[in-house]
């Protein structure tokens, strides 16, 4: 029988090898921020004919907007984002491009947000994140109620989400400074769907651990945790798995619009499958040990 | 086959057979919904947040009067420019958003809509002969116009007085096109007393605090007037907007997010295809992975998109990028509930129990997971979408509501299709192989 438990310090130092680098690049860069949260305008531009980056890039400066950041989509056309600008900037900004680069330019997309409204959507974003955190507490407290010990199950496993998200969180905070990718509001969507995802699997491995208790399979709490573990891997894994088929198929095939959106929820999938077999259980057991010796002390 | 299995055959029968003829074709009118209902990012359009400026309302009006009226206004101008479908709400207090699905002319909607419009009469200041007085530059000095209305107030002549049927007319000789207004009584009094003491003057016409045009008074006017200097776009625009009267506050767009439609044409292709794609992966993936109960599992799958298709179509939901992510997470979702009843059926045949009994055992065991599982997806769904307006995003309402309603859809399948397939299948084929399970 493989021996996850019993190898639990290895599995919490590879969780601690990909925790750290990302909370370093937290602390040291933060996030590259979406407009939702920080204000400005992106647009989608096409050109009719082709338009070297480092040549717009100067047009654009020319034009009064050196601090724009300029990206090459992979269909040809360039993310623009600015400081917000109003109707009457766009139409001046589009007719000089037109102008200095000579060539014909389509918006194919636009979206502006107001130092106001960014303001608002992140401080929403906190409450929303905080509200769904607080229902999902007292949800997993509700269904481990039955157990000895429920705050010891719901404390685990509220232990293993938030190991998912700073994963995740991490991970975007590095790839937000090697390739742009942003925090936006679409992101804390993304979170809190892997949140509910990492809910699930942990729930479906602590029931076949409940069960498994019951039924007394072994006396060591350390040897039925791993056999549950054992018993529904099959499961968390093909699970999951059936969700990254469908989303890397978006990811690839379906347009740049949701990229982003879709590697936040791969990766949340992929750690949370981490998280499910080699987190959430061996926690149960660190935890049970702990007490146990604490007890034992006292 | 038990009675129980029966009556449910004939329901999911029934029940796939109604949502075939609901969404096929298409396109087809099915209790007048035609299609499904694209969200902008998808059929291209724009979306608008715009904030009043409330400080500078009529103090005699409350907060609510003026918003309704602005709504109303922006109504009519949003029908009068001819967008099929605008969508306008008003958002906290101060704040009214602006949809225009399918909007090619986003720029000029925009102006149109936002613009106040205040159209107002201004004459010239005169010197001691009584001839209009000039700044240094050689331009007017203008002072509002007044007259005394009926009631003895001496009031300022605007486009509050203008009768709602301005339009617009070119001009006999140049062709240049002109907006004609009508006076209503009140203004007409008014209008009367000032070309009277403004013949042989200009008088200047302006829109916004901007000077339009100064025409010079030929004669005394009663009850009519035209407005020209404009190009045709700019008059056909003034038109609508003096039709639905000035707004009450001035407006500033906050938020606004535009789709061009050949981006969503694009989108749509896009993740039709990465939608085929991914159906087909999985549909693969299980019956490699659970052979029979895999074929189970994509029969289940496919009446879980012909059912989904049609509360699609029929509700109608609003369908978003952000919504086709969330229907394929829930693909995942609903097959999660299949390899949930799946495993546990294979651990029962592996404990030696009989086809039937396996079946049984393995859906009763699983059922409480696959329920226990996705209620932690609803209340993520369930703030999502409370907190949904608030996140500027169109998205984040779309993507809440489609997965909330896929893994809705995704349980209500596993409790009746999935089981009622799989029972129908062990009693058919009893080869354990088949299933997952060495024999």
């Amino acid at each position: 029988m493989i021996d996850i438990v019993g190898n639990r310090k290895w599995f919490f130092l590879i969780s601690i090898c990909l925790l750290v680098p990302g909370i370093i690049s937290m602390l040291a860069f933060g996030f590259k921020l979406g407009i939702d949260f920080s204000s400005g305008t992106v647009m989608t531009l096409r050109f009719s004919q082709q338009v070297e980056q480092g040549v717009l890039r100067q047009q654009m400066a020319q034009l009064g907007y050196d601090d724009a950041t300029i990206q090459k989509t992979s269909e040809g056309d360039f993310l623009v984002r600015t400081r917000d600008i109003n109707s009457d900037e766009k139409v001046a900004l589009i007719d000089g491009l037109e102008k200095g680069l000579n060539t014909d330019v389509t918006i194919r997309d636009l979206e502006t947000v107001s130092p106001v409204v960014a303001s608002e959507v992140a401080r929403n974003a906190a409450i929303a994140v905080l509200v769904a955190s607080i229902f999902m507490i007292l949800y997993i407290a509700f269904a481990f109620r039955h157990m000895p010990s429920p705050f010891k199950w719901g404390f685990s496993a509220v232990i293993a989400l938030l190991h998912d998200v700073l994963i995740v969180m991490g991970i975007f905070s590095i790839l937000g400074w090697l390739i742009g990718y942003q925090v936006d509001s679409m992101f804390i969507v993304a979170m809190l769907t892997i949140v509910g995802f990492a809910i699930n699997n942990t729930c479906v491995v602590y029931d076949r651990i409940r069960e498994n208790v019951r039924k007394g399979i072994s006396r060591d709490f350390a040897v039925t945790v791993n056999s549950s573990i054992l018993e529904t891997i099959a499961r968390c894994v093909n699970t999951s798995l059936v969700v990254i088929l469908t989303g890397l198929a978006l990811f690839l095939f379906g347009g740049v619009t949701i990229q982003q959106f879709i590697m936040a929820l791969l990766v949340g999938v992929l750690v949370g499958i981490y998280d499910s077999i080699f987190v959430a259980g061996p926690l149960l057991v660190l935890w049970d040990r702990g007490l146990k010796t604490e007890s034992k002390a006292a | 086959m038990k009675t129980s299995d029966t009556l449910l055959l004939l329901f999911i029968a029934v029940l796939v057979g109604f949502s075939i003829w609901a969404i096929v074709p298409l396109e087809g009118d099915r209790f007048g919904r035609q299609g499904l209902t694209l969200g902008l990012d998808l059929k291209g359009g724009a979306y608008l947040v715009y904030e009043a400026d409330l400080s500078k309302k009529d103090p005699s009006q409350t907060v609510d009067q003026v918003m309704t009226s602005v709504l109303n206004k922006i109504e009519r101008r949003a029908n009068a420019f001819g967008v099929k479908e605008p969508i306008i709400q008003r958002q906290g207090e101060n704040r009214i958003l602006v949809q225009l699905p399918g909007e090619k002319n986003v720029d000029e909607a925009k102006k149109l809509i936002g613009q106040v419009a205040l159209l107002e009469f201004k004459e010239t200041t005169t010197d001691i002969s009584g001839q209009p007085q000039t700044d240094d530059k050689g331009e007017y000095i203008w002072t509002i116009a007044t007259g005394v209305g009926s009631d003895g107030q001496t009031k300022e002549l605007t486009g509050k007085y203008l009768k709602p049927n301005s339009r617009v007319e070119l001009k006999s000789n140049t062709n240049e096109p002109e907006v004609a207004f009508e006076w209503n009584d009140e203004g007409a009094i008014l209008f009367e007393q000032i070309t009277k003491r403004n013949i042989n003057k200009p008088l200047g016409i302006f829109l916004d605090g901007q000077l339009i045009s100064y025409p010079t008074v030929r004669a005394v006017i009663k009850s009519a007037g035209i407005i020209e200097g404009m190009d045709m776009k700019e008059a056909q625009n003034l038109a609508i907007q003096l039709n639905s009267g000035s707004l009450d506050v001035p407006l500033t767009v906050i938020l606004e997010q535009t789709v061009d439609a050949t981006l969503g044409a694009d989108s749509i292709k896009k993740s039709v295809v990465a939608g085929a794609i991914g159906i087909i992966l999985v549909i693969l993936f299980m019956i490699l992975y659970y052979r029979m109960a895999g074929v189970v599992a994509a029969l289940a799958l496919i009446i879980y998109g012909i059912i989904l298709t049609a509360i699609f179509k029929l509700v109608p939901v609003t369908l978003t990028m952000a919504g086709i992510a969330a229907g394929v997470v829930s693909i995942g979702m609903a097959v999660d509930a299949n390899i949930l009843i799946f495993e546990r059926m294979k651990e029962e045949l592996r404990a030696g129990r009989t086809m039937g009994a396996a079946v049984d055992a393995g859906f009763n065991r699983a059922w409480l997971a696959i329920r226990d599982s996705n209620v932690t997806t609803f209340i993520a769904c369930i703030v999502l979408f409370w907190f949904g307006d608030t996140f500027g995003a169109f998205m984040v309402k779309g993507f809440a509501l489609t997965l909330f309603i896929g893994v809705a859809l995704s349980m209500f399948t596993a409790i009746t299709v999935s089981r009622l397939l799989l029972s129908l299948t062990a009693r058919a084929v009893k080869n354990t192989w088949l299933y997952g399970v060495k024999a």
